[in-house]
């Protein structure tokens, strides 16, 4: 009985460690997750934004790391910077088009693993119809049960963009800091 | 015209109307071409910022002068209209006359809905705030944003058939229609 027990026990933690690379749904409905962005306002300090609207799926294996992949979409038109009336700004042709160009993307191609719970996650990002390859520099948050049945996983991520690479010209320096935070919960 | 009386009369305007009336015909012109100026303005321009406050508050101020109007036209109808116009002419400008109060109204509201889209109030000349009242809509300040522009457009349409009735009577059928909006008596030879 006592073997029989010590077996079970045993299988458990290998199925547990075995992990298979599990697929994950980022949270966005209980909205635990978030897409910020920042960019000096004329050049003397931080506007802060967000994109309301998104969702994304990864899938990942804490043994394997590096082949951990990632897909979000964002809903461009659910920028949020708390104004409504430059949201309105940021949304037109001046600057996001977002009648042209509604949504932008993220597409894992490969994930570096730096140890310690950083990865690199480079992909193809897509906004305003130009595509490219960025890299996000990641760190692990935590993982486990939650309360409520399911399994959890959290990152946090940030990369800087050129916006002109994207053809978005966004005085005075053309650079905006995109934050992210995701909670994946295993499907 | 110093005799006038500030309220119409049978025959004429009284100079309360007319007043009102240039005052909002200069009011609505100018605020349609700042506007126009005013949204392609570069974000490092000096009016950048300071145009939409003014443009906003103005906007304000404007609609109350229309209640204004309205309450008062109601209360003080304007002089009947000249003898000799036919039935339709007649009714045309019965209803450009209303859809311009109309017209304003949702002109302002749109603008406001753009303003108080986010939950802040509407501050008229940093003198007081219109608070913001909320719908949920989403991205309500872009749908604002267009319909306020496009009703401008309607708006600047009805004042041009407006203008272009008034020189009409003036020039072609020689009437007063045009000089009692200047003062003049219905029965007065221009």
């Amino acid at each position: 009985m006592k073997v029989f027990f010590r077996a079970l026990l045993l299988s458990c933690v290998a199925l547990a460690g075995s992990a298979q690379a599990a697929d994950y749904d980022i949270d966005t409905r209980g909205a635990h997750a978030a897409i910020q962005f920042k960019f000096k306002h004329i050049g003397i300090s931080w506007l802060v934004g967000r994109f309301n609207t998104f969702e994304g799926k990864f899938s990942f294996d804490e043994d394997d790391i590096a082949e951990t992949k990632i897909a979000v979409d964002i809903d461009v038109t659910s920028l949020d910077s708390n104004h409504a009336e430059r949201d309105k700004h940021l949304r037109s042709d001046d600057f996001l088009n977002v009648k042209k160009f509604p949504s932008a993307s993220f597409v894992s191609t490969r994930v570096v693993d730096l140890g310690n719970g950083k990865a690199t996650v480079y992909g193809d990002f897509t906004l305003m119809g130009v595509t490219k390859e960025i890299a996000i520099d990641t760190s692990t948050v935590g993982m486990g049960n939650d309360p409520w049945g399911g399994y959890r996983a959290g990152f946090e991520g940030t990369t800087t963009l050129n916006t002109k690479d994207f053809n978005l010209i966004l005085p005075p320096g053309n650079e905006v800091e995109l934050a992210l935070y995701i909670e994946g919960v295993r499907q | 015209m110093f005799s006038m009386s500030v309220l119409n009369q049978s025959d004429r305007y009284g100079w309360g109307m007319i007043s009102l009336h240039w005052l909002v015909a200069v009011t609505v012109f100018s605020m349609f071409a700042f506007g126009y100026w005013m949204v392609d303005l570069d974000y490092y321009h000096a009016w950048y910022k300071k145009g939409p406050d003014l443009h906003r508050s103005i906007g304000v101020l404007l609609l109350a002068v229309m209640a204004l109007r309205l309450v008062w036209r109601i209360l003080n109808p304007p002089p009947a209209a000249e003898t000799g116009l036919t039935a339709w002419e007649k009714a045309g400008a019965q209803i450009v006359h209303w859809a311009f109060y109309l017209m304003v109204l949702l002109i302002a509201t749109t603008g406001y809905l753009i303003t108080t889209a986010d939950g802040r109030g509407l501050l008229v000349f940093d003198w007081f705030e219109v608070p913001a009242v909320t719908f949920d809509i989403k991205n309500q300040e872009d749908l604002a944003g267009e319909v306020h522009w496009y009703l401008a457009l309607v708006m600047m349409s009805l004042a041009s058939v407006h203008i272009l009735a008034a020189l009409k009577h003036h020039f072609v059928d020689k009437d007063q229609t045009l000089m009692r909006m200047l003062g003049k008596r219905q029965k007065d030879t221009p």
